[in-house]
């Protein structure tokens, strides 16, 4: 400073410099501030907009079925009838499917890395378990179908078969499909190569939350002589269940919107089998394999599926935010 | 069986089926990335890189969907990055906990969580629609939502790791608070940040969703960012569907591709985060 104005003495009423590049100062402050807010606003306008477009494109199939649109289980594009609910139905239970594979796994995973493993181990299972997350979902969908699916139909479908399938009422979701069992192209299938994908998601989540469980707790338990799986269940389960739960509900997020993994594997059939082990369909699948082919009315049911994907996406994220949430403020009411 | 032999036992069952979830979920990464080497190593060779994607029934390779992809992600990355750069330089330097920045991260996550098909869906609507065609830039638009919210975060995180001794020092000297964000506190927090943009990348490279409404595909060489454009992702689906033995062997080829390209980024990031945490 001292130096521009003894630069500027032999020139003394000049003291334009130093305000000029004061104004110049201030309005750049004003402008990154308003261009740093305008791209904040952008954000918001992509959701919005987003959501808007997802109502106006679906109008036409909300016209013409109404609220039935969502029950309605016949999807005919020669007849122009449509309806959301079979592929709406495969949709949540591939993903009940991976939930309660995955739940249990990921579960695991977290007390072997949290608990269990020594620490040159931690660091390296960390990793793999991360690295199966960034698999294109693409790359399970070609594993899926000419690895997975076969692999299935020759070694576990008929063991599930024959010890599921006699059983009363739940046996029904066993019975061997009448057509393409061989190929292991099924809902189930489709449902276990979910629960794959969305085990790494859940395991970090739940790694990190038990990773905060303050170690005095887990001590003082070990101290009056809890095994291992004691103070997990009875400390470290509790503290966090909540956190857990949100990790959950993220996992639950993914798999509802996974499209092309599923696309592969659950062979897109338009009908509800009774079977898990036949085809079906997600909402995701449909849209990728109809929605380029479309048009008309069949256009307008695929965008207002899309539009009901997503507000159960939505869903599911509200309710992992509030669990993660009524965790964090948990944590800091046990600070004070 | 007494109480303590019995606790012993429960502990000891529920440990071990612990160690075998890990193990089974190290078997599966280690099957699927055994299968992508088998199959796509023998299907790699010089023409990959030289020839077209071919008609059914006879050899070719993935030139111009390999150039394709390389445009999309690229015009996607200038496209987001700026978008989510500023956007998260907002909620870490000026909104910080108001109201506002709070609902701009909750629609961040809802962002980030959104099925990248309903974005495809989104994108068609708002560009191939009124354009009347498929072009490569809607594909980008696309993939440029999907960058948005990951490199939104990426940044704020970052930037709110930088201490506020910085910034006061630096304001203290008279610099005002553009000068400080970008000279000061950019030039702290860059490691971070650019590892975001590497995640983003990674993250739109294998994406093929969003790409199937909007980029489209195309059998032939082009760089005509106006028109439909060949793409790995695309021409993966497309190819492993077909029940042509050439068609799957570059599908197989073109994963692997991918795959490694992915994993490296990801690994990339690690290293980088790594060596930024010693310094």
């Amino acid at each position: 400073m001292s130096s521009t104005r003894a630069s500027t003495l032999d020139d003394a009423n000049n003291a334009s410099p130093i305000n000029r590049s004061k104004l110049s100062f201030a309005l750049g402050d004003v402008a990154f501030k308003y261009s740093a807010l305008f791209f904040a606003l952008v954000v918001l306008a992509i959701v919005v907009g987003i959501f808007v477009m997802l109502v106006v494109q679906s109008m036409p199939a909300w016209q013409a079925f109404g609220a039935g649109f969502i029950t309605g289980d016949v999807w005919d594009p020669v007849r122009e009838q449509y309806g959301a609910w079979p592929s709406l139905i495969g949709t949540l239970v591939a993903a009940a499917i991976a939930m309660l594979i995955g739940l249990p796994v990921s579960f695991g995973i977290a007390i072997f890395i949290s608990e269990l493993a020594p620490e040159w181990l931690k660091r390296p299972i960390g990793t793999a378990v991360e690295l199966l997350a960034a698999v294109p979902s693409i790359i399970y969908g070609m594993w899926g179908l000419f690895f997975f699916a076969p692999f299935f139909a020759a070694y576990i479908q008929p063991g599930l078969v024959a010890v599921l399938g006699p059983l009363p009422l739940f046996g029904t979701l066993f019975q061997m499909p009448s057509l393409g069992g061989s190929s292991g192209v099924s809902v189930m299938t489709a449902g276990i190569v979910l629960a794959i994908m969305t085990i790494p998601f859940m395991a970090s989540v739940m790694r990190d939350v038990f990773q905060i469980v303050p170690e005095s707790l887990k001590e003082s338990a070990y101290a009056v002589g809890a095994t291992q799986w004691e103070v997990v269940w009875n400390v470290v389960l509790p503290y966090t269940k909540t956190g857990v739960m949100g990790g959950v509900m993220l996992g639950l997020g993914r798999a509802v919107g996974e499209t092309m993994a599923v696309t592969f594997i659950i062979g897109n059939a338009s009908k509800l089998g009774t079977s898990l082990l036949e085809p079906g369909s997600t909402i995701a699948a449909k849209l990728a394999n109809e929605f380029n082919e479309a048009d008309g009315l069949q256009m307008d049911s695929l965008v207002a599926m899309g539009l009901i994907l997503f507000v159960i996406t939505f869903i599911f994220l509200v309710l992992s935010k509030l669990m993660l949430m009524s965790l964090a403020a948990s944590q800091e009411g046990m600070k004070t | 069986m007494n109480l303590y032999a019995r606790r012993k036992l429960i502990n000891n069952f529920n440990m071990t089926i612990s160690v075998i979830t890990t193990a089974l979920g190290v078997i599966f990464l280690a099957w699927i990335l055994i299968v992508l080497v088998v199959k796509g190593v023998g299907a790699i060779n010089w023409s990959l890189f030289t020839e077209m994607t071919p008609p059914p029934g006879s050899a070719g390779g993935l030139a111009n969907a390999l150039v394709g992809s390389l445009l999309i992600t690229f015009a996607a990355v200038i496209i987001g990055t700026p978008i989510g750069v500023m956007a998260g330089t907002y909620l870490a330097e000026y909104g910080e906990k108001s109201f506002f920045a709070e609902s701009v991260r909750m629609i961040n996550d809802i962002l980030l969580s959104a099925p990248s098909i309903i974005i495809g869906v989104f994108v068609y609507g708002l560009m191939v629609l009124p354009m009347g065609h498929f072009s490569g830039w809607a594909g980008s638009v696309a993939l440029a939502i999907i960058v948005i919210p990951v490199v939104l975060s990426t940044t704020e995180n970052m930037l709110r790791l930088v201490p506020t001794q910085m910034r006061e020092a630096a304001a203290a000297l008279g610099a005002p608070r553009w000068l400080v964000i970008s000279n000061i506190v950019y030039k702290a927090a860059i490691t971070g940040m650019v590892t975001g943009v590497i995640l983003a990348v990674a993250r739109i490279t294998g994406e093929t969703a969003p790409l199937l409404f909007t980029a489209l595909n195309n059998q032939f060489w082009s760089t005509n960012m106006n028109d439909s454009m060949a793409n790995l992702p695309v021409v993966i689906f497309q190819f492993a569907m077909s029940p042509y033995d050439d068609w799957r062997e570059l599908a197989w080829a073109a994963a692997l591709l991918i795959t490694t390209l992915v994993l490296g980024m990801n690994i990339l990031t690690r290293v980088l985060m790594r060596s930024s945490g010693k310094a």
